[in-house]
């Protein structure tokens, strides 16, 4: 039983703002050391369920469920608790690095500051590690930008700076909010490649929050696809490459471009996300679905096992396997999602 | 960062002569010194005399003309009814104003900044909601109706604070109070507002993230942003400590700048009105421009545009 203990437990977290539900229960275990995608649509939950996690949601959210790490539950953790939780044990970087760091303090005193929280390191020692970090995530001339503002950098060293933050605490897990979102897609190549490797070095689970198929291919061993707030797919990522068994993943592989399709138009899948506190009775995705019955509009499919290692919440999966699928690295090259 | 200083001070420069020059036409176009400072009942050969003897006769332009040459000479002029320096009349009443300004300037900032800040904090609570409505009322309510109601309260019905004079420390505390809460109201809803804004920004996000406790978030990350907009109106606040009680020091007859210029405009005392008016843009230029050199300590991106300027 103890060593079956995951690292991060999530159990039918709900998150409310406002009384309007944008998470319905959503159930994720993180094991120690690896990497998982959290893949969707804008606006499904994927950062909300991790926000939610370390208390960082304003406070007209109301949230239930447990986020279990190791035996504390941070649901109900006092804010004295998260705060000794957040940047040591889990780190999260976001979406925007250019304005996710302080304009008006220098990087290497924000570096040094997550040093000093974490490790007690404080002065000469704490500028040292700093350097150190910028090291790891290969900023050139590390010692000199260290006194550099965040507008002297660009985007994607903002981001590496970020990384390095992360890494300030040891923490056991990190979490990538969209970090290569606002990048461009050599950047966005450099990240992941540095992020691949950061992880492999220090041992940390990743959690990818990602709308890019391709960049969650790259880094994560599995993959949950994520639908107006819940999760509607669950497996390992080649798994989920070679046969995606829910509509919805069916329907996002079909709006990636493929290098081997010649000019074949792209399947965007049709419709809209439906606006929280307007969800349809059923299953969310029903409306958008050319598979929907009438049992799909009246009862919620839940997340059932549907083969070895694949959990899938739906009523009608997608049995036959996909069509030849373009190779991971014809998907990793495009951010393929916004296309939808 | 030199030629952008120079810009700086060119555009001041010319700011003052602007304000001064505008102010010399309207003045002399609006009224006739020697009518009024002589009396209604004066002979005509004795106004005629003293407008000789003032230069009014002259075209406004050749008038502009020694005025300005005598500034550029450092003499402002005497007064047209007591023949003193106007320099002199305007300075000797500085002190007494500062007397008022100076209290009000730190107890606005005093009152306004931390209730905005604690009013951001809390947002949308019972307090919020109470100190800005305070604050509202504050900066709606025109001094003159401030300073009348303060007296009604403390000087008429308790009895407790004299309702005007300058005779002792008490007789300061109503006209500084009426200055100070129309202004701690702006700084207030300012501060509010900035505060607001910068807590919803990012990188407010990530300190907490990284395991900042809020008090530390809200004192190392959240202040020093929202303390560049709050900054622009405290300069405003700066440059109007000399002239700005005019209103105030009539209500309360206190024997200060802003009282002076009420009485000479209304004497049509060019010489001193005109001294007032430079010194007033003068002190406005010099808070705008250091307000400048502030924005660049506080906010690293406009330094390095003023670097490269």
């Amino acid at each position: 039983m103890e060593d079956h203990m995951p690292l991060v437990d999530i159990r039918d977290l709900k998150v409310a703002f406002d009384g309007v539900q944008v998470l319905h229960g959503v159930d994720l275990t993180i094991e120690k050391g690896e990497a998982v995608g959290l893949v969707g649509e804008s606006g499904c939950g994927k950062s909300v369920t991790w926000l939610a996690a370390l208390g960082l949601l304003p406070k007209k959210a109301t949230i239930s469920g447990q986020v279990m790490l190791g035996r504390d539950d941070l649901v109900i953790a006092s804010q004295r608790q998260l705060e000794s939780v957040r940047g040591r044990r889990i780190a999260m970087i976001f979406q925007d690095p250019s304005s996710s760091l302080n304009p008006v303090i220098r990087v290497g005193r924000q570096i040094e500051e997550a040093i000093g929280l974490h490790r007690g390191l404080t002065g000469k020692a704490a500028r040292a590690e700093a350097k150190r970090l910028l090291e790891l995530v290969e900023i050139p001339d590390a010692g000199r930008r260290l006194d550099n503002y965040p507008h002297e950098f660009s985007g994607g060293q903002n981001q590496r700076a970020m990384i390095a933050m992360a890494l300030a605490g040891n923490p056991d897990i990190l979490i990538a909010d969209e970090p290569t979102t606002a990048l461009d897609a050599t950047i966005q190549a450099q990240i992941l490649d540095l992020l691949a490797r950061l992880r492999a070095e220090a041992g940390m689970a990743v959690v990818f929050i990602s709308h890019d198929l391709g960049a969650v291919s790259e880094i994560c061993e599995r993959v949950c696809v994520m639908y107006a707030g819940r999760i509607v797919e669950r497996c390992p990522t080649a798994a989920l490459f070679r046969s995606p068994r829910h509509p919805y993943t069916r329907g996002l592989f079909g709006a990636i471009p493929r290098l081997d399709a010649g000019r074949e138009r792209l399947k965007p899948v049709e419709g809209t996300v439906p606006e929280p506190g307007k969800m349809p009775r059923g299953c969310a995705f029903s409306p958008r679905c050319g598979r929907a019955t009438e049992k799909c509009r009246t009862s919620l499919p839940i997340l059932s096992r549907l083969e070895e290692d694949c959990d899938v919440a739906c009523f009608h999966p997608v049995l036959e396997d996909a069509p030849r699928h373009s190779s991971r690295k014809s998907a990793e090259a495009l951010s393929m999602l916004e296309l939808i | 960062m030199f030629a952008f200083l120079l810009t700086r001070i060119f555009r001041a420069l010319l700011t003052i002569v602007l304000v001064v020059t505008f102010a010399f036409v309207v003045l002399r176009m609006s009224g006739d010194p020697a009518q009024i400072i002589m009396g209604p009942d004066a002979p005509p050969e004795a106004i005629a005399a003293f407008r000789k003897n003032w230069g009014l006769d002259d075209p406004i332009w050749l008038q502009y003309l020694h005025y300005f040459g005598a500034i550029l000479q450092g003499d402002l002029g005497i007064s047209m009814r007591d023949g003193q320096s106007a320099v002199e009349l305007v300075a000797e009443r500085i002190p007494a104003t500062l007397q008022l300004t100076i209290p009000a300037l730190i107890l606005k900032l005093a009152l306004g900044i931390p209730a905005g800040i604690y009013a951001a904090l809390h947002r949308n609570s019972l307090i919020d909601r109470m100190v800005m409505a305070g604050a509202i009322a504050g900066f709606t309510m025109p001094s003159f109706v401030l300073g009348l109601i303060l007296v009604l309260i403390f000087s008429v019905t308790l009895g407790w604070l004299p309702s005007g004079g300058q005779d002792s420390w008490t007789h300061a505390v109503l006209p500084i109070l009426t200055m100070s809460i129309g202004g701690a109201g702006i700084l207030a809803r300012f501060s509010r507002s900035a505060m607001i804004e910068v807590l919803g920004q990012p990188y407010i996000r990530t300190a907490s993230a990284k395991g900042v406790a809020w008090a530390r978030v809200v004192r190392g990350h959240a202040l020093p942003n929202a303390a560049i907009p709050v900054v622009t109106i405290v300069g405003f606040m700066v440059g109007s400590l000399v002239a700005g009680a005019v209103v105030v020091e009539s209500v309360f007859s206190w024997p200060g700048v802003g009282r002076l210029l009420v009485v000479s405009v209304a004497n049509r005392d060019l010489a001193i009105v005109q001294c007032i008016i430079l010194l007033i843009a003068a002190t406005m230029v010099v808070s705008n421009f250091v307000v400048d050199i502030l924005y660049g300590f506080l906010d690293p991106r406009l330094r390095s545009n003023q670097a490269k300027a």
